[in-house]
């Protein structure tokens, strides 16, 4: 009991300090997982209206494929980018590794499964539905996967917050191609994991609380925009 | 449509892109031990050595056997950790030049208050790990080819004991760094081997202190060397130097006497003038 109160203590005295080197990590790890997510939307969401829609020979395979990878452990989707980007790996001569950019290709790897398989169930629904008028039309594939994606584009919302929480709580991944490095790879959960290293523990969990608040915030930042865009699609 | 296509390729790589844009000074991936930044030595250390040669050295701290794998695989510069006769097989493959020894500083037996296998006070490790295994009281372990580990491994093998078949369930074997280790202990009041320096920084000790020091087959030796140019084309040759010459010198040694908490030194300098 004692040491959880410590922990809001410590939580609280570090939001009021203004800490610049809390606010780098808090930054770090808001763009690292911004971006990762960002980019596997890119590659998730066609992807997952694609297997809502289309029908080709190994569908069902893929399907089960990126459905088995939401379970990809973070520290094995860490390991795979490591070899890749290792000196001695094939990706070496990039000279990539324990750099952001490395920890973005790593929660990328991690997140475009969950929101490809979250999106492609919503889709599904969706296409169920309306999937006769798009074939009726004759509309081509890639306008078909568009418009499904922007009529369904408040479910697909969820999909991606679903990518988002699991890159922003993420820790396996980012500590080995980061290498948790001071100022440079250091993020929220890097920072909890090596002040629980430390023994801080107070301090550990009060990193977690401003973790959690983001994240909080993030959320709430969605639902308010997704119903106000909800009721202005209505009027 | 091929339009849109390409302009979300376009955004994807200058997602990618962005997020790689970071300052460029000159810098240098020094690969090290959980001990040296966990103890706060690097953070005390570095910002000295980089004001005075405006090269910024980046720490991926890890155990002993994982840090000379990064090396093994030319993914930094230096390598900095603490288990001479893994170093010098690092040097003989190839893989190290230039090894340097640096500092040192002790291993200390940690245990409970409540003592159970009754080695508090002891000057003898190995006859100390004996009556834990006899008295079965929980030890816990790095377990993770750590230098520390490896430490560990060498004392149990004088002491003539394979603690990884003894039955009983009283050695734990963790897999996990230092401090986890020290947590570990704290909570089921288990014995471990720590660094000093680690334990000095500790802040969840609970009812853990020290229980054995001062054995000579304690001592902690930590070396520095370069990643093998000749092998790596890509290792900052010029700027490692400057930071292993740094470290060995006097200004660097001093700055390692210089780092107390609580008014006590964590790490000895030694440094020699040749290379081993």
């Amino acid at each position: 009991m004692h040491d959880l109160l410590d922990a809001l203590a410590a939580a609280w005295q570090l939001v009021l300090s203004g800490d610049p080197t809390l606010v780098a990590i808090v930054s770090l790890s808001l763009s690292i997982s911004l971006t990762a997510v960002a980019l596997a939307s890119i590659l998730g969401l066609p992807l997952g209206a694609a297997l809502a829609v289309l029908r080709f020979p190994g569908r069902d395979a893929v399907t089960v494929v990126v459905n088995a990878l939401m379970g990809l452990p973070p520290v094995v989707a860490g390991l795979f980018v490591y070899l890749m980007l290792s000196r001695s790996g094939p990706l070496g001569s990039l000279g990539l590794l324990f750099t952001p950019t490395a920890m973005v290709i790593a929660q990328v790897v991690l997140v475009t499964p969950i929101i490809a398989a979250v999106a492609r169930q919503m889709l599904e629904d969706l296409w169920r539905e309306y999937g006769e008028l798009y074939i009726l039309d004759g509309v081509g594939w890639v306008r078909t996967l568009y418009s499904l994606l922007w009529l369904g584009r408040f479910s697909v919302l969820t999909a991606v917050l679903a990518g988002l929480g699991r890159a922003a709580a993420e820790v396996g991944a980012i500590l080995i191609v980061g290498g948790n490095i001071a100022g440079v790879t250091r993020t929220m959960t890097t920072a909890i994991a090596l002040e629980t290293s430390r023994g801080d523990l107070a301090l550990a969990l009060g990193l977690g609380i401003i973790l959690l608040g983001l994240i909080l915030a993030i959320n709430s930042t969605a639902h308010v925009l997704r119903n106000s865009a909800k009721r202005a699609a209505a009027i | 449509m091929t339009e849109r296509l390409r302009s979300l390729t376009v955004v994807f790589l200058l997602l990618l892109g962005s997020a790689s844009a970071v300052a460029q000074e000159p810098f240098i991936t020094v690969a090290s031990t959980t001990s040296t930044e966990e103890s706060g030595l690097f953070g005390y250390l570095l910002p000295s050595f980089t004001k005075e040669t405006g090269i910024e050295v980046r720490v991926v701290a890890v155990g002993t056997g994982q840090a000379l794998k990064i090396g093994e695989h030319g993914d930094c510069d230096v390598v900095f950790v603490h288990d001479r006769p893994a170093e010098l097989a690092f040097v003989e493959q190839g893989f190290g030049i230039d090894r340097h020894e640096v500092m040192y500083n002790d291993f200390i037996l940690v245990g409970s208050k409540a003592d159970p296998a009754h080695v508090d006070g002891s000057k003898d490790i190995v006859a100390s790990l004996r009556k834990i295994a006899d008295a079965k009281s929980p030890f816990v372990a790095r377990g993770d080819d750590s230098g520390t580990s490896k430490a560990e491994m060498r004392l149990w093998e004088e002491a003539g004991i394979d603690p990884k078949t003894a039955r009983g369930g009283w050695y734990r074997d963790t897999g996990s760094g230092m401090g986890q280790t020290l947590n570990t202990a704290a909570a089921m009041d288990g014995y471990t081997l720590s660094d000093r320096g680690t334990w000095l920084s500790f802040r969840n000790k609970q009812n853990l202190t020290i229980v054995v020091e001062g054995d000579r087959r304690l001592f902690n030796q930590y070396g520095v060397m370069l990643v093998n140019p000749a092998k790596y084309p890509h290792v900052k040759q010029d700027l490692s130097l400057k930071f292993i010459n740094w470290l060995t010198s006097a200004n660097g040694q001093e700055a390692i006497a210089d780092y107390k908490i609580d008014g006590a030194q964590l790490f000895f300098p030694d440094a020699k003038g040749s290379p081993s």
